[in-house]
């Protein structure tokens, strides 16, 4: 797998059949990024970003409108059905809750021996039981046997997002989409997965997709950013840089208002008028415009362009210039 | 499903100051909102204070049966719950949720308290008319001002506030944490934080009590906690706690995971996952000490392993 281009353009939502109107729910609007083999790409954005959405829609767990996902050279979103299952091995997700997430009735033997069965990969119980021994060393609840035979309710929290990660790794994937995976995790849980994630990444040379709206842990483990707003992306590039370095307004106020572990630092915060309308109430033209200190007449009326303004770097603001040292 | 009784709240000393905020910092389960339930007397089904003092007004809240604490609840000591503004009752007018507790406790009239409300709204920031609007009709932040609001409404002079941005988006965060502060200086209040998110702390509290496992492992002020921290937990998970500041690099991880409140471990309940724990630290619960001015700790070789946990490898 080489690079993964993700677009959607005009996606549909939810349709509203009162009075027999069709509303469209733009929750991903003409969305492009590549994700480099081996990286993490983080999907940042607040509630309503589309970043959820756009992950999903890479797996095909949710139709596209429109657009093309590559990935290991087809087109995701125009396979047959059963072509995209063949594929699925190589995508896998864990998602944010693990309490949800795993059947609560299956040992985690049985939890983590369901995707082999369903893909039929593996075509004995041993080595089935083999894999399944592996990847709980892989996430190193160890001894692998002994926690093979236990129920979610014996497990924390982190050891059951530990679980959720081996059955994504015993389908020996190329690429693994995360959904906010530590976010309901304990503060001294999360850096364990985090470093969890990182070292599987390094052992396999697996792909991240990791969604979150915590910058911080975006920082933290991700190569490349992408910051999104209602559907849009409005600025991307190596997550280091954009943390330290933020051009557009949107990404700069997002920055600046995030609180750091350290109280002898003190920021500046730029003040943000109001919170994210709903994307049925999507703003005219730029979708930040509403609450962006620099607005102009231009950005009510043009949705600005997704313009490269450095090596690697994007941003979507009509004045991209100004904001460019 | 685990029977047995959960010391929730163990053997806990501070003392609030007034105009002061102060953090109760700490993961799940670590008591710090058992803690202020227990100062509210507002204990779920099950839950009771064994043995302690909680001293208000020179008063024991400890001892006041229910009806009698019906005088501090929301007139001297009020509580944002955690997740309260998504609480809020989906039929009534936010008005006259907030005139309720007026009308019940100040025995004003309808119309004296809606004025109330009104002046309120102004105070955290919302348009005085939104008090005829209903919950659905407020953004999460303007809900939880609308909280704030009801917290202030009998003119209390210590607010709890368990978890008061956590569903929060960044910028919406920021601006009610902001409106807290601006408050408190407004009218002398002392705010009690509750939260899991030390950044959250750093930015907000004078003075902070990092709890474990119902514990409070160390107390002082919060530049202290942060940069000179005398216990081996709050150094810990301070260095592991990932922030978009300072260097890049990977962190080194506090192994395990909390502990289990019906069958908490031996001697400092900190010693399964502490890099340094011996046989003193399995077999003796930690002495609660005061180390330097307004600063406690319950470690038994604070002063030996103090720093070292920043200069281990991850």
């Amino acid at each position: 797998m080489d690079n993964l281009s993700v677009w959607f353009p005009a996606r549909k939502g939810i349709a509203s059949t009162f009075a027999g109107k069709q509303e469209w729910v733009h929750a991903v609007d003409d969305v492009s990024f590549s994700v480099r083999k081996g990286e993490v790409m983080c999907l940042a954005g607040e509630s309503g970003s589309g970043k959820t959405t756009t992950a999903r829609a890479v797996l095909g767990l949710i139709k596209a409108k429109s657009g093309i996902v590559r990935f290991e050279g087809n087109d995701i979103l125009s396979l047959s059905k059963k072509e995209l299952r063949k594929l699925r091995c190589k995508m896998q997700i864990i998602f944010q809750d693990p309490y949800e997430s795993i059947d609560p009735r299956m040992s985690v033997l049985e939890i983590l021996s369901e995707p082999l069965e369903v893909n039929k990969v593996a075509r004995s119980r041993q080595e089935r039981e083999e894999r399944v021994y592996k990847a709980l060393e892989d996430v190193r609840l160890l001894p692998p046997r002994e926690f093979a035979r236990r129920f979610p309710h014996e497990l924390s929290g982190g050891q059951r997002q530990r679980v959720a990660i081996a059955r994504a790794l015993v389908l020996e994937p190329g690429l693994l989409v995360a959904d906010e995976p530590v976010s309901m995790l304990d503060a001294s849980i999360r850096v364990q997965i985090l470093n969890l994630l990182l070292d599987l990444r390094e052992e396999y040379d697996l792909t991240f997709l990791y969604i979150t709206h915590d910058l911080a842990q975006a920082r933290y483990i991700g190569n490349d950013i992408v910051i999104m707003y209602l559907g849009r992306i409005m600025e991307s590039g190596p997550v280091e840089e954009i943390v330290s370095n933020p051009v557009h307004p949107y990404t700069k106020a997002l920055i600046s208002n995030v609180p750091v572990p350290d109280p002898t630092i003190k920021r500046d915060r730029i003040a943000v008028k109001g919170e994210t309308p709903s994307a049925l109430d999507m703003p005219s033209g730029c979708r930040f415009h509403p609450r962006c200190p620099y607005a102009e007449e231009i950005c009510r009326t043009k949705e600005p362009e997704l313009l490269r303004i450095g090596s690697a770097r994007y941003s979507a603001c009509h004045f991209n210039d100004r904001w460019i040292s | 499903m685990q029977e047995g009784t959960a010391r929730a709240v163990d053997d806990v000393t501070f003392t609030l100051k007034r105009g002061e905020t102060l953090g109760l910092a700490g993961e799940s389960g670590c008591g710090k909102t058992t803690t202020a339930l227990s100062i509210m007397k507002l204990l779920p089904p099950g839950g009771r204070i064994l043995k302690g003092e909680i001293i208000h007004d020179g008063e024991d809240l400890a001892k006041k049966t229910d009806s009698e604490m019906k005088a501090v609840r929301w007139k001297k000591i009020s509580i944002i719950f955690q997740g309260a503004m998504n609480a809020l009752n989906p039929v009534l007018r936010v008005g006259d949720q907030v005139t309720e507790a007026i009308i019940e406790k100040e025995n004003a009239t309808k119309s004296e308290a809606l004025q109330r409300a009104r002046s309120l709204f102004e105070l955290v920031g919302l348009d005085s008319s939104r008090v005829s609007y209903y919950p659905h009709e407020f953004s999460g932040g303007m809900r939880q001002r609308v909280m704030i609001a009801m917290a202030l409404a009998c003119n209390p002079s210590i607010v709890i506030a368990d978890e008061p941005v956590t569903a929060l988006d960044v910028v919406v965060q920021s601006k009610i944490l902001e409106l807290i502060k601006d408050l408190q200086r407004k009218l002398n209040l002392s705010v009690i934080l509750i939260t899991h998110d030390l950044s959250v702390i750093a930015e907000t509290c004078d003075r902070v009590a990092i709890m474990y496992a119902g514990k409070i492992a160390e107390l002082g002020n919060v530049t202290d906690i942060y940069k000179d921290s005398w216990h081996p937990y709050t150094e810990a998970l301070i260095t592991a706690f990932p922030s978009i500041a300072g260097e890049k690099k990977r962190f080194k991880s506090i192994p395990g995971d909390p502990p289990d409140l019906t069958s908490p471990p031996s001697g400092c309940r900190f010693h399964t996952r502490c890099p340094w724990q011996d046989d003193t630290c399995r077999n003796q619960v930690p002495e609660y000490r005061n180390v330097s001015p307004d600063h406690h700790v319950a470690c038994h070789y604070s002063e030996k392993i103090r720093g070292k946990f920043r200069g281990a490898k991850p």
